[in-house]
């Protein structure tokens, strides 16, 4: 089971550094946006394989944590990529 | 040009209370698993943000007619008072207590003068982070 685990923990790895290919290679915007996402979500993967690799549970804290950022971050992104401005003053005027 | 932002309006107005509550489980949890006063406010005013992000400056300002400032100040003099307040019992600055009291709802509960200093630093966090944003956002 122990090996198991080392073994996701290394494929989740290697597919966080495809998504950090794209994040530097790709051409527009939006898909270095998509890899940070994509990024976040193999960070929280690797979260809790790491928490139950070292038996722990005071890192399950961090997985909420990280969700909620990297959801925010994505939005902020992307309504910049769209509107220029990430905090409008008066949406109805 | 106005757009209609149907989704991200409805996620928000949902996920912004999951953030409000686990802001809350941070900040009570921090004396025994990780977490505290500082990750908790800077959580509260992530979630602000968000709101900010989804509608406006000036919607947001309305739903929340809070003055940052005065948060930061009212922080500030909770995390003092609760410094000082050791001094009146003949010990040195910053003693901290606790006793075990019987709270209607909760049961026993042990209650730590260091929670309020936690308080202080929550505040404080809000207070100072949703200024910078609110200050920087907010120009034209």
């Amino acid at each position: 089971m122990i090996t198991f685990l080392w073994v996701i923990v290394v494929l989740i790895s290697l597919s966080i550094l495809a998504f950090v290919y794209r994040l530097v290679k790709g051409p527009s915007t939006p898909d270095r946006v998509i890899a940070l996402d994509a990024i976040g979500v193999g960070l929280i993967t690797l979260i809790g394989l790491i928490s139950i690799l070292f038996d722990t549970v005071f890192f399950l804290e961090v997985i909420l944590l990280l969700a909620v950022l990297s959801f925010i971050g994505t939005v902020a992104f992307s309504k910049f990529t769209e509107k220029g401005e990430i905090i409008q003053r008066d949406r109805n005027s | 040009m106005k757009t209609n932002d149907l989704i991200i309006q409805t996620t928000t107005k949902l996920v912004f209370f999951i953030i409000f509550l686990f802001s809350i489980h941070i900040f009570f949890a921090g004396h025994y698993t990780p977490g505290g006063g500082f990750v908790g406010g800077l959580v509260m005013s992530s979630g602000i943000v968000l709101l900010m992000l989804a509608f406006d400056l000036k919607t947001v300002q309305d739903m929340l007619p809070i003055n940052y400032t005065l948060i930061t100040a009212i922080g500030l003099l909770i995390a003092l008072f609760t410094a000082a307040g050791s001094i009146f019992f003949n010990v040195p600055f910053f003693t901290h207590v606790y006793d075990y009291f019987n709270l209607p709802l909760l049961g026993e509960t042990s209650i730590h003068t260091a929670m309020f200093f936690d308080t202080g630093v929550y505040l404080v966090v809000v207070g100072v982070t949703m200024n910078i944003i609110q200050m920087i956002g907010g120009d034209e």
